[in-house]
């Protein structure tokens, strides 16, 4: 495993709810990170956002480590959840919500934030 | 065109769909809405679901084909 998996793998593992996407939430470059950010906001998620665009590997290495072939990717504590289609939809039937609880404690809205971390 | 080879992709992989559908989102011929409806799914989680339409796009997807792919799926049940 290379040095950027590992860490890539690392941010996965430690952060509550970890979401690749191009840009950044202050700046979205992409109609489907845009979507998922929104889901996770409207289910009052903590998002700790990795932009993918500052290097192509990023890209390479999450795909190899999560077997999923398009960005955005939402991990909920470690868990692969999905993409902008599958975060919509389990925010819209209110089973994200449900994950989040889960994964996270009945509290996680309480400690939401936003911040976004690089792995380059 | 891109939006037929999708289609026989999917149709391969999920011949007893009972809806397939791919649409050019912007007429630019790569950003698609593919929705597929098929017993494949059923009771499988979400997720599982898109995994089997990404893999039936594999090629297109890692080719640079698709540039943006959405994925509406539904079982049968």
């Amino acid at each position: 495993m290379s040095d950027l998996q590992d860490r890539i793998k690392d941010v996965i593992e430690k952060e509550p709810v970890t979401l690749f996407m191009k840009g950044t939430p202050q700046f979205v470059m992409c109609g489907n990170s845009d979507r998922a950010l929104r889901a996770l906001r409207e289910a009052g998620a903590p998002v700790t956002a990795v932009d993918v665009l500052p290097d192509p590997s990023i890209r390479q290495e999450l795909q190899e480590l999560s077997g999923w072939p398009t960005i955005p990717q939402v991990f909920v504590g470690g868990e692969l959840i999905g993409g902008a289609d599958i975060t919509q939809e389990l925010a819209e039937t209110g089973e994200l919500e449900k994950k989040l609880e889960e994964k996270l404690g009945t509290d996680y809205k309480s400690k939401a934030e936003e911040k976004t971390i690089s792995v380059v | 065109m891109a939006t037929e080879w999708l289609e026989q992709l999917l149709r391969q992989a999920f011949p007893d769909a009972d809806e397939l559908r791919v649409d050019d989102r912007t007429g630019g011929g790569d950003h698609f809405q593919v929705t597929v409806a098929s017993p494949r799914f059923d009771g499988l989680p979400l997720i599982d679901q898109h995994r089997l339409v990404n893999a039936a796009l594999a090629e297109p997807l890692s080719d640079g084909t698709i540039h943006e792919l959405r994925i509406r799926t539904k079982g049968t049940a």
